[in-house]
């Protein structure tokens, strides 16, 4: 146990033009989320994001009129920054820096600046080793990687599909998605275009989107004055020195995830939970593969074994590990994965529209980073 | 190309010597000149023993594709659709960088050769099906 709870959750809605500046948004989603808390701005006394953030601290502690606030972090990263940034709260709230941490995320990453776009050679210098051969897209940098596991499990872009196609159906019952009511087939699936061959289709592809989404991690023994608490079992985050920024080019074995496979174990030796007390699964997909990745690294199957579980239908709602219940990053919106661990949430307090019946334990990863939110008390 | 996303490669003060060794038609590697670990992208340290000292070591050339995809979004908008691969050098470091006269669809493990040539005023190492 952390001996932190989430207390509270909010978000805008996902779209691709909101129609309102980056700083709106997060102020609009963190003010739901302490409301939501049971809290008011002035109780806020630590905030946390990751980086890649446009929206200043000091300038949404003003908007929002939080604090005084003595605690701040940002955990690097894009994606991987999600769960990453929950454990800079956990860790505030532990060290007693702080009691009621803010955790946010916002950005127009679809109507302004779109993280998937190709970028040119300007950047940190690692990524000129990528971008001068045309690795210039996430989409690429990613593809690389996902390649060798195909080579090494026989995987197939229809395998990918059939994640796509299970994460659109949840989306399509959720009327936050952006894919809400917009279901999918394996064909429709196989006809979009490719944008990576031969591994990535649009359709493995996330959204880019609009929108923004905070939580606020709090103190468990406050519990008795949050209405709907979440307890927090574990947080873990781990990153090693032979993989490169969004380029895992150098593992051993390409067609594994070494920093998955060790936050997994962390996770699990800190909760004293196991793979088998898993209710639901909210996985970080900036593309379908990840997903098989990231199964196996957690040890819910073997290696190159979720093609067949995907397949078998064990990700859907009556299925052995309901995954993306909100439709994922591919059908609710792309919110750097922070999203994610709303809709963990929500499993776990009962609210979730696609709810796992009887959901006592989530697990959310975030690529490198992840934790196990559980049933309070 | 006045696109911001056709710039040329600069070289740093961590990756300059790959890039003079490169004009000169050479692929090297840096190597921990203590323990003699070889590590690619260039870094300043040693990421094994600490060591600042490095030198480099010649590369054969030789190697085979680890992994491989189609570019067709390349970084330049004129440009034709590439392979992009990734090769593990026979000495056992890896880098990124291009197939080409591609006779044949590439295919994980198929064994390729260096071969440098001009990419934006820069001789760069690209790759070829080895003979």
């Amino acid at each position: 146990m952390t001996g932190t709870i989430v207390a509270g959750i909010g978000a805008t809605e996902f779209s691709k033009e909101s129609g309102r500046s980056e700083m709106q948004l997060a102020a609009e989603a963190s003010r739901a989320a302490i409301l939501d808390a049971g809290l008011t701005p002035r109780d806020i006394d630590g905030m946390v994001t990751f980086t890649v953030d446009a929206n200043d601290e000091q300038e949404l502690m003003r908007n929002l009129g939080a604090g005084p606030v003595t605690w701040w972090s940002r955990a690097p990263g894009g994606g991987t920054g999600a769960c990453a940034a929950m454990q800079q709260a956990v860790a505030a709230v532990a060290a007693g820096l702080a009691d009621n941490v803010l955790v946010y995320r916002a950005f127009n990453e679809r109507s302004g600046y779109r993280y998937g776009q190709p970028r040119g050679t300007a950047g940190p210098p690692p990524l000129d080793w990528y971008r001068n051969f045309g690795i210039d897209t996430p989409a690429k940098m990613y593809a690389l990687w996902f390649r060798r596991y195909m080579h090494a499990f026989g995987a197939t872009n229809e395998d990918f599909g059939r994640y796509t196609v299970s994460a659109r159906r949840y989306a399509a019952t959720n009327p936050k998605a952006w894919f809400h009511d917009r279901p999918i087939t394996l064909d429709d699936h196989q006809a979009s275009r490719w944008i990576v061959e031969p591994v990535l289709r649009l359709y493995d592809c996330c959204q880019e989107s609009d929108g923004g989404v905070a939580l606020v991690v709090t103190r468990a023994d406050r519990a008795g004055d949050v209405d709907a608490p979440v307890a927090i079992r574990a947080v873990a985050d781990a990153r090693h020195a032979d993989a490169s920024i969004t380029a895992n080019y150098y593992y051993d074995d390409l067609a594994t995830y070494p920093e998955a496979a060790q936050c997994a174990q962390l996770l699990f030796a800190r909760s004293g939970l196991t793979v088998a007390d898993i209710d639901v699964a909210e996985v970080y997909e900036n593309f379908s593969p990840l997903v098989f990745l990231v199964l196996e690294a957690y040890g819910f199957c073997g290696p190159g074994e979720a093609i067949g579980f995907i397949a078998d239908g064990n990700l859907d709602i009556d299925g052995a590990l309901p995954t993306n219940t909100h439709g994922g990053l591919l059908g609710e919106a792309y919110i750097h994965g922070i999203n994610s661990i709303q809709e963990g949430v929500r499993q776990v307090r009962g609210t979730a529209v696609n709810q796992v019946a009887d959901a006592e334990h989530c697990l959310v990863s975030s690529l490198n980073s992840g934790l196990i939110l559980g049933r309070f008390g | 190309m006045s696109d911001a996303t056709s710039d040329v490669r600069r070289a740093s003060r961590d990756d300059q010597f790959f890039w003079d060794a490169a004009a000169e038609g050479r692929l090297v590697i840096q190597r921990c000149a203590d323990c003699g670990t070889l590590r690619h992208p260039p870094a300043p340290m040693c990421g094994v023993c600490g060591s600042l000292q490095w030198d480099t070591a010649e590369s054969s050339g030789r190697g085979r594709i680890v992994s491989w995809i189609s570019s067709l979004h390349p970084n330049r908008p004129d440009d034709a659709p590439r392979i992009v691969i990734l090769v593990q050098l026979e000495e056992g470091t890896r880098l990124v960088s291009n197939l080409v006269d591609a006779g044949e669809a590439p295919y994980d493990d198929l064994p390729v050769v260096v071969e440098f040539r001009d990419d934006r005023g820069a001789l760069t190492p690209f790759f070829r099906v080895a003979p």
